[in-house]
């Protein structure tokens, strides 16, 4: 699904911050990417997103070179992932249901053919009272829901979270990983950068990727 | 106070989503930098308008002098050794109407010649032992050419007091002052439309700075780069004609205003001066059209400017 050879990242002429990334994350895979702060979690997720382009080495995605894709075909490639930001990303002027929906009216899709199932969606997050309020009203736990949603309701092959449980308090933490983990039951893979030992811990089969001066090492 | 601004904003929430047709637009329509935009738009267009208006009147004002000139052309019949100037007069009347071209001859009497003397001779003088020429004004028919050399031949053969002035001097002269005045128009014109588009360009490029978020999620989410343009030109070109329709609009009042109130000073000193100058302030439809084109100028240039960011800022994002 995702295979990384040899890549390596630096910005500018400054010194390459990632270095020699060999790995492949497989279809219906669940991994934690952790790390110091700092380590480069988020550039990596960002790699694996196409916002970054690596300075050297290859990367595939879903069976594809991306050095070698048009712009169409990348979008394509892009809206078989979802990601969920660390700063939650959702946009203030929509409702919560609109930004849920987001990812299937930018496709063109007819509201009257995914209304039920964003409200669904919503109601899954716990958040099924709060369908037409705004952002700005809500706290950071409840963004984060609202971002972890917009991230599946297009039932992602890969899902790329970036801190998703860094605002919420410890139980709430432990329901949003069962609900990733149901989620990678249900078939997609799933890749958590988080440096929360306590939300490993709780999925001690996970994989883990854990990133270091700039390398790679990987804990089956 | 703040349940009034609560309720300002679901009511604008609403209006737009009613513009949409039931869904809320992807760019926020009412933002702060999105009202500016707007308000540039219509300061600009306004200007623009005006100044394109005002060379179209420029324009035509000339053209009526210039033709208000070159229609008329006179003879001038002097005395000579004595003998009644009488006869030559009507003859060469005669000879301007048999001239192919001509709309109407009048031949000033004596009397009237003596009257064109009296600003600068005063009254009450005795004019009989003076020479004076007598005048014959003779009307050309517009959009002909008269035969205004075979007049003049005839005038030396049969007449020969008899001189013709077709002021070509004059119209020479106005036609390179109005020529002169056309130009400066146009280069103003020109001017004003330059900074008009990079006042537009520059304030659309800064309303678009605080949609950058708006643009990368959208493209997280899976929106093509079209599809984002597509959404951020139409936004812009909608808040391009909003504010080219408000100046444009400001700037045919302006006119039309402007016309109203010459009508009303007509017969007065100031009034005549400014008609002689400008003519009614009647601007015509073409005039009308170029303030028009000028706002649709505005309007496409916002939204291709605003299509141009969000491509820039999606190379920087992939």
């Amino acid at each position: 699904m995702v295979r990384f050879e040899n890549v390596g990242l630096r910005y500018g002429m400054g010194p390459e911050i990632l270095r020699d990334l060999s790995f492949s994350i497989e279809p219906r895979s669940f991994q934690f990417l952790t790390g110091p702060s700092g380590a480069g979690k988020t550039t990596l997720l960002r790699l694996i997103l196409l916002s970054l382009r690596p300075t050297r080495g290859l990367i595939g995605l879903f069976g594809h070179d991306v050095s070698r894709l048009d712009k169409d075909t990348l979008t394509g490639l892009r809206r078989r992932m979802g990601v969920v930001f660390q700063d939650f990303r959702l946009l203030d002027h929509l409702t919560l249901y609109e930004n849920v929906a987001l990812p299937l009216r930018v496709q063109g899709k007819d509201e009257s053919s995914y209304r039920a199932e964003v409200t669904e969606f919503l109601r899954w997050v716990g958040l099924g009272e709060r369908i037409h309020a705004f952002p700005p009203v809500l706290s950071g736990g409840e963004k984060q829901r609202a971002a972890i949603a917009r991230a599946l309701i297009v039932k992602p092959d890969l899902l790329l979270a970036d801190e998703p449980t860094g605002n919420l308090d410890p139980s709430l933490a432990r329901r949003l990983l069962r609900l990733f983990m149901e989620l990678n039951r249900l078939g997609t893979a799933v890749v958590i950068a988080t440096h929360d030992i306590a939300l490993m811990d709780q999925h001690d089969d996970a994989r883990r990727l854990v990133l270091g001066e700039g390398r790679l090492h990987i804990y089956e | 106070m703040r349940a009034a601004r609560i309720l300002l904003a679901i009511k604008t929430r609403r209006d737009e989503r009613r513009a949409h047709g039931g869904a809320m637009p992807l760019v926020p329509a009412a933002s702060i930098s999105g009202r500016a935009l707007v308000t540039v738009i219509a300061i600009m267009t306004f200007l623009a308008g005006l100044t394109a208006g005002a060379a179209q009147l420029v324009a035509s004002a000339s053209s009526d002098w210039r033709s208000s000139v070159a229609t008329e052309i006179t003879i001038q019949v002097r005395p000579v050794g004595g003998r009644p100037v009488d006869p030559d007069v009507a003859r060469a009347a005669g000879l301007a109407r048999a001239t192919e071209g001509v709309e109407s001859v009048r031949a000033y009497t004596r009397e009237e010649s003596e009257r064109l003397l009296e600003p600068w001779l005063g009254t009450g003088l005795a004019f009989d032992e003076l020479p004076i020429p007598r005048l014959i004004v003779v009307k050309l028919k517009d959009g002909q050419t008269a035969d205004l050399a075979g007049l003049r031949k005839a005038l030396s053969d049969q007449v020969r007091n008899a001189v013709l002035d077709d002021h070509r001097v004059w119209v020479q002269r106005l036609a390179t002052m109005a020529q002169t005045i056309v130009v400066i128009a146009l280069c103003v014109l020109a001017l004003v439309l330059v900074a008009t588009a990079l006042a537009v360009a520059f304030a659309t490029r800064g309303a678009m700075a605080g949609n950058r978020d708006i643009i990368e999620v959208l493209h997280f989410v899976g929106a093509s780069d079209g599809y984002i343009a597509d959404e951020f030109q139409s936004h812009f070109l909608r808040l391009g004609f909003e504010g080219g329709a408000l100046g444009g609009g400001a700037a045919v009042l302006f006119f039309i205003v402007a016309r109203a109130a010459t009508a009303a000073w007509t017969a007065t000193p100031g009034g005549d001066q400014i008609e002689a100058l400008f003519g009614s302030f009647a601007l015509g439809w073409a005039g009308y059209l170029s303030v028009v084109v000028v706002a649709i100028f505005t309007a496409l240039l916002t939204g291709l400017v605003s299509r141009g960011t969000v491509r820039r800022t999606l190379r920087t994002i992939a």
